[in-house]
């Protein structure tokens, strides 16, 4: 697959705050990159780098092979962009400004009708087209901004924090609409929902304090997590602390902890060393003492557990 | 040029989607005929020309385009959507350009509606229509001049009132710039072709030549290269100021 944008070692600084330190990542076509980072890491900041909106003091862009800063006009061309907030045009329709941002996109007669109309089904917008943008909620402002950086079909899409102040059910169609359109274009995203990078993106990146901490598929980020491989267990004991005691010198488990224990029911969480598999070998203990087991089941990872450790080790 | 086009037409019409168009055109036109017709003693000079509604436009303009000026840049600013606009695949020049013609082209419009003024000076009498062309085209001219000040200074805030306020400033020290009370003030210590550098900056005294039918290439050219000088400037400050 193509590399559609590169990063490279950007660097930014806003007076003695090193905003971006040394990012660099490469995103191909038919990825959705997730870009995590606590507020203030240094997302937006990097995101504006990307399409042209802030100069790096070091480092480069490239966009599909256009440098953003030797060649910004026509690395703009090649990216949809929502900036944090979805600034809009509030004096405008919904229909004027795509009409406005059409005309820039260089787009003309029956395409131009064909990629609004095309725009504003995928973004279910119809019912707001005529009212002035500063009348509508935020979600549908949310839509338009969407509308705005997808109206060109463009194969690189930069979208920050698309989901926030959205409501479960538009959260879930904005996610439904980055998914349709993931295997033809480079996509990344800003979020702090971590469901959300699970649910769309085929790789996530962790950003903190300026400084890239983590790179790698969700599952493997999940692997990081003191929770991988972690087993949970209830067992109908009346004394949870022997069960305890004895899970705990098992081969593999780091360590157990013993979260519960009340109605003769002991629940007990079994930590993995550097997330092994352990769950047989506590099958196998379970059976051998004949404990009465109510669940039992392998914690994949957290990932805001990961989360938590990249992006506070460094605070 | 699509560019440009494209974002003219945006300002443009944004003008007209909001009250401003309407209380701009509504006051512009109604002040001239005040300033015109009481205090320019139209009706008593007996005489079939503009000259007493032209006399009056540098003042006119002094408060009312840096009014039009003001939100060109504060407001992409205080919105955000500056941000919007320059990672579309524009340049700095092209909406720089784009916006300021509509401001012109909006200004263009008032002035045009003043034609019962003309209607009336032939109606009453026998002008040289020439020379009031001449007015017309002078005045258009010095409104691009207070406007490009205008601009340019909104590109420096995201506060509106700032905006105006500064833009009339500089459009005052422009108008006033011919007058003894600024000339005075350098004419004591400055060497002469300083203060006739200075004298000569005056928007007056370009603005009267022509507004007299006297339409001479230095005064044109003043008021482009002006226009052309405060436009740049307003460039640099987007391209340095445009992320804060």
């Amino acid at each position: 697959m193509d590399t559609l944008v590169s990063v490279n070692n950007l660097h930014k600084h806003f007076g003695a705050i090193k905003a971006v330190d040394d990012v660099s990542f490469r995103v191909n076509q038919g990825e959705v990159l997730g870009f995590l980072g606590p507020n203030g890491a240094g997302k937006t900041t990097t995101m504006r780098i990307i399409t042209g909106f802030m100069a790096p003091d070091a480092g480069s862009v490239t966009l599909g092979g256009d440098d953003i800063v030797d060649a910004p006009v026509a690395a703009k061309r090649r990216v949809g962009y929502l900036p944090e907030g979805a600034p809009l045009y509030s004096d405008m329709t919904p229909a004027g400004f795509l009409d406005f941002v059409a005309g820039i996109r260089n787009l003309r007669g029956k395409e131009k009708n064909r990629r609004i109309t095309d725009t504003i089904e995928k973004t279910n917008i119809q019912s707001v087209l005529g009212q002035p943008i500063e009348t509508l909620s935020k979600g549908f402002k949310r839509r338009v901004g969407l509308a705005q950086a997808i109206l060109h079909d463009p194969e690189i899409l930069i979208l920050d924090e698309p989901t926030d102040g959205l409501d479960p059910n538009q959260k879930h169609e904005v996610r439904t609409l980055i998914r349709g359109m993931a295997t033809e274009k480079a996509i990344i995203l800003s979020t702090h929902i971590l469901e959300e990078v699970d649910s769309v993106c085929s790789r996530a990146i962790v950003i903190s304090a300026g400084r890239l901490v983590g790179d790698g598929t969700p599952t493997e980020l999940r692997a990081r997590s003191r929770w991988h491989n972690a087993v949970t267990l209830s067992v109908r004991v009346d004394n949870g602390k022997e069960v305890q005691a004895t899970l705990s010198n098992l081969p593999g488990v780091q360590s157990a902890d013993l979260v519960s224990q009340k109605d003769g029911l002991a629940r007990l969480v079994l930590y993995s060393t550097h997330g092994q598999s352990i769950s047989t070998t506590v099958n196998q203990v379970v059976r051998e003492r004949n404990w009465a087991v109510d669940e039992l089941y392998v914690e994949q990872g957290r990932l805001d557990d990961v989360f938590r450790a990249m992006t506070s080790k460094l605070l | 040029m699509n560019n440009i086009l494209s974002i003219f037409k945006r300002e443009f019409m944004g003008y007209f989607t909001t009250p401003i168009a309407y209380v701009f055109i509504v006051i512009f036109v109604f002040l001239n005929g005040i300033f015109a017709f009481y205090l320019g003693d139209f009706f008593n000079r007996g005489q079939a020309d503009m000259a007493a509604f032209f006399a009056f436009h540098p003042w006119l303009y002094l408060f009312l385009i840096p009014a039009l000026a003001m939100r060109l840049w504060a407001e992409e600013r205080r919105e955000a959507t500056i941000e919007l606009l320059f990672t579309l695949p524009i340049t700095m020049g092209q909406a720089v350009l784009g916006k300021f013609l509509a401001a012109w082209a909006f200004t263009g419009i008032a002035l045009v509606l003043t034609f019962p003024m003309w209607g009336t000076v032939n109606y009453l009498g026998d002008p040289d229509n020439g020379v009031i062309l001449a007015g017309y085209i002078g005045s258009l001219l010095m409104a691009g001049a207070f406007l490009a000040i205008g601009s340019c200074i909104s590109a420096l805030t995201r506060n509106q009132v700032i905006a105006f306020i500064i833009s009339a400033v500089v459009g005052l020290a422009f108008v006033l710039s011919g007058f003894p009370l600024v000339l005075d003030f350098f004419s004591g210590w400055a060497p002469e072709i300083l203060v006739q550098a200075i004298g000569s900056f005056s928007f007056l005294s370009h603005f009267d030549a022509i507004s007299k039918g006297v339409i001479d290439l230095r005064d044109m050219v003043y008021f482009t290269s002006l226009i052309a000088f405060w436009l740049f400037a307003n460039v640099v400050i987007i391209e340095f100021k445009k992320a804060e």
